[in-house]
């Protein structure tokens, strides 16, 4: 050994005992700090009232707009500038509407060869006697399309916010729920055992008349959805998950709109290569003619009256 | 017809029909198809635009059996398809990027749910760039502003909650004003189809009747597009949607959602309007005067900011005000340069979100600057490519940023002293503060932590080697290769701005 120290002086060196410890020889606390094993956190009653107490006050303050001087100016500011907007707006856009053209003169910009054709000709181009549905569901079609799918984006985002899954916690309240549900309320369960099949069916009636009389897919849809929104509240959801749950919201919505895209998808490549579809248009005037819009109509019924149904029961209780 | 003409067709509706595939399908095959999907995308809008360089003119495909002013009618030209296959890729590389944490953030059933809204979204932004049709339009901004509220508030926590709150209440008050200016201009022109509202508006803006409701009308549908879009005034929304949401909706957010409205308002000045009425009507002047507001603004916010994602959020507010900037010029070349500037910042700005979250994974997740220091060296790979964002955003050579800042130079030169003397003063002034902010995260990132803020730090922060995560690494390095591309072959692609701003007209 080629030290300098003897052993025993080494020994007492801080060199030493940072290599010892370092070698993990030696525990420094050993031995010298009482070790007891970490108690877990508990509150006496006392002072976590102090502490809610507190926390009420605080937020209070926060929040108090009397003794909040920041924020009583800034909401006070803020309700005069929104206020100021709204009528600046009006204002203008009053303005504006002073110079458009009156309306229902014939001379009106808008009176032109596009409304000619869709009243003209609408009837013998598409099949369909209503010119709104032949218009939507078959010279516009494109824009419809769109429609439908903001429909089915706004349920999935509604979805995404709602949606309770099976592991997380706020389920069990949600179960919960349904014991308040009112079940047993004798007048409207009878009001609405003779409401619900008439509305429903009128609802089927609107849709499939869509290309006849005014009406069509988005109110047809509208109706069934109110329909089995009223059927939910007079007899619970427990009644309705015998023939409407998710997995059937999911596939209909899915089979629909992906008829809907295909049937579109085949037509407006007909179209634009000027090709013939061998789609029959039928005789105008017949529950079966006007070729696509018939079972698109059903297709934007379906989809609407699930959507309907769907924001309901997601609104009520997070899921179906 | 060539069959290559129906790319356009197929894109947007193979992107809007998988949407609603996407509905019944798990979270893998989900991830899988939407792959597809884009790689599909991006091949065939290549293709197209490799096509319309070739045939030199654009042309109308009818959506449908009846002829335009009747019937639905989209549109592809040069700007369109390099627009198409430019976001597409854009998108591709920010899911990609942040694919890791969407599946770590996201409830693993809403996994499906965030692909349909990437899904449709992509559809909208296609069918914005495309359409011939301003009611078409109207429809799928509306799909565009709900699936950004979808991808604000995937990962549920209060803040994203808040920011999607926010945003839409912002984005409907835009909508809103859109759809009233669009309502006036079928009033007095009698048309949705861009060609014929052209041509109707040139004959009644010199007629003189309706010049009341026609430059409202523009008003309202320029200041809708600019709430939504986040021009200055309006950008209230923007830092907690950017700053709270997971990566890869930030990055799309950020450099598509946006890029997509103002895109959509450089078509209706060039189809639908016409650019001499509304240089004529002073409008630009307005978007001119905010957007040097919002180049100044951003910045300063910026600086101020004591978050990587938020500042970098902010820096987008700079940045879409370059953007407005360069259409308030009132000229083609201005219009132009602002184009180039959107491609930049799309790339830049997906490359800086996906770097930062692998910074920020490095320093256990906190997204404050005193726990980001020295993670460069965690985390090379994002290290080295927030740096080059950052450089590309500052405007050093090299790289993208550089290029749309010397176009927006020698755009103002090109124009009276009124607008010359600002736009030279205020480049100056935002480049430095973009330096400021962004050189102090730079040489944060790359300063070694001190021992005392080791021992705190140490627990949390993780060495992310270069091999761990092979995918996040890829995708980094096809942005920087397409940041380069852009800053220094620069030429060609602002040919092809030009020439496809030639076929607007």
């Amino acid at each position: 050994m080629s030290r300098l120290l003897s052993e025993e002086e080494y020994r007492k060196t801080k060199a030493f005992k940072i290599k010892r410890w370092y070698r993990g020889e030696k525990d420094p606390y050993i031995g010298r700090v009482e070790l007891t094993p970490q108690k877990p956190f508990t509150e006496d009653v006392k002072t976590m009232k102090q502490r809610i107490h507190d926390e009420a006050i605080l937020k209070r303050n926060i929040y108090d707009i009397e003794r909040n001087k920041k924020l009583q100016i800034f909401s006070k500011f803020y309700h005069v500038v929104s206020i100021a907007f709204v009528f600046t707006l009006i204002a203008i856009l009053l303005y504006i509407v002073s110079y458009l053209p009156p309306v229902g003169n014939a001379a009106n910009p808008d009176n032109n060869e596009v409304a000619a054709k869709y009243i003209e000709d609408g009837m013998k181009d598409t099949g369909a006697v209503n010119i709104v549905t032949g218009m939507i569901l078959d010279y516009r079609a494109f824009d419809t399309l769109g429609e439908s799918n903001v429909l089915f984006i706004a349920t999935c985002t509604v979805l995404i916010l709602l949606r309770m899954d099976k592991n997380s916690e706020k389920k069990e309240e949600e179960d919960n729920d349904r014991l308040y549900e009112p079940k047993n309320d004798i007048i409207l369960q009878k009001v609405a055992f003779f409401l619900v099949p008439m509305i429903i069916i009128f609802g089927i009636y609107v849709i499939l008349n869509g290309h006849l009389s005014p009406g069509g897919g988005f109110s047809g849809g509208a109706i069934i959805g109110s329909g089995l929104i009223l059927y939910v509240n007079a007899f619970g959801f427990k009644k309705i998950e015998r023939f409407f749950t998710q997995k059937t919201y999911k596939w209909i919505c899915f089979v629909a709109l992906l008829f809907y895209c295909l049937a579109k998808t085949y037509s407006f490549y007909c179209g634009s290569h000027h090709l013939e579809t061998g789609i029959p248009l039928g005789t105008p005037g017949d529950i079966l003619s006007s070729g696509l819009i018939l079972p698109l109509n059903i297709c934007v019924g379906m989809v609407v009256a699930c959507t309907m149904y769907a924001f309901y029961a997601m609104f009520r209780k997070g899921g179906f | 017809m060539d069959f290559i003409q129906n790319f356009p067709f197929f894109s947007i509706l193979l992107s809007l029909g998988s949407g609603v595939l996407t509905s019944i399908m798990n979270k893998k095959v989900a991830r899988l198809w939407n792959t597809f999907v884009l790689v599909a995308i991006t091949v065939m809008s290549a293709v197209l635009f490799v096509y319309m360089i070739g045939m030199g003119e654009p042309y109308t495909f009818m959506m449908g059996h009846f002829p335009a002013p009747w019937g639905n009618e989209i549109r592809a030209g040069v700007l369109e398809a390099g627009m198409a296959l430019f976001f597409c890729l854009i998108m591709l590389f920010s899911l990609k990027g942040g694919q890791e944490h969407i599946d770590a953030e996201i409830e693993d059933t809403k996994i499906n749910l965030y692909y349909i809204m990437i899904n449709l979204l992509l559809s909208s932004l296609l069918a914005l760039i495309y359409t011939n049709d301003l009611f078409t339009a109207y429809v799928f901004v509306e799909i565009n502003t709900i699936s950004a509220c979808g991808l604000i508030m995937i990962t549920q926590s209060g803040r994203t909650i808040e920011a999607a709150t926010r945003y839409m209440i912002m984005a409907s008050l835009g909508s809103g004003l859109l759809l009233m200016g669009l309502c006036i201009l079928y009033d007095i022109t009698g048309h949705l189809l861009m060609s014929n509202i052209k041509d109707s508006i040139a004959y009644v803006y010199a007629q003189g009747t309706y010049n009341v409701p026609l430059i409202a009308s523009i008003g309202m549908v320029v200041v809708g597009l600019a709430i939504k879009s986040a021009l200055y005034p309006f950008h209230t929304w923007l830092p907690a949607a950017y700053g709270y949401s997971t990566a890869s909706s930030a990055a799309v957010l950020s450099s598509l959602v946006s890029k997509g409205y103002i895109f959509l308002l450089i078509k209706i000045f060039f189809r639908v309007v016409g650019f001499d009425i509304i240089v004529d009507s002073k409008i630009v002047n307005i978007l001119f005067v905010f957007g040097l507001l919002g180049m100044i603004m951003g910045s300063v916010n910026a600086i101020m900011e004591n978050d990587i994602r938020r500042m970098i959020a902010y820096s987008s507010v700079a940045q879409i005000g370059y953007i407005y900037m360069g259409l308030g010029l009132g000229t083609t070349i201005g219009i132009v340069a602002s184009i180039f500037h959107i491609l930049s910042h799309a790339s830049t700005k997906s490359l800086l979100f996906i770097a930062g979250v692998g910074l920020t994974d490095a320093s256990g997740g906190s997204k404050k600057f005193d726990d980001l220091t020295g993670s460069g060296y965690r985390n090379p790979a994002a290290g080295a490519a927030f740096t080059i964002g950052a450089c590309s955003m500052v405007g050093i050579p090299l790289f993208s940023g550089f290029i749309s800042k010397v176009q927006f130079a020698e755009a103002a030169v090109q124009n009276g002293l009124a607008k010359m003397l600002p736009t030279l003063i205020c480049l100056a002034i935002s480049t430095v503060l973009n330096a400021i902010y962004f050189m102090k995260t730079v040489i944060r990132l790359y300063t070694p932590v001190s021992k005392k803020a080791k021992k705190t730090q140490a627990a949390e922060a993780a060495v992310i080697s270069l091999k761990e995560h092979p995918l996040y690494n890829i995708t980094l390095l096809c942005m920087i290769i397409l940041n380069v591309i852009l800053g220094c072959c620069s030429q060609p692609i602002v040919d092809w701005i030009t020439s496809g701003l030639a076929m607007f007209g």
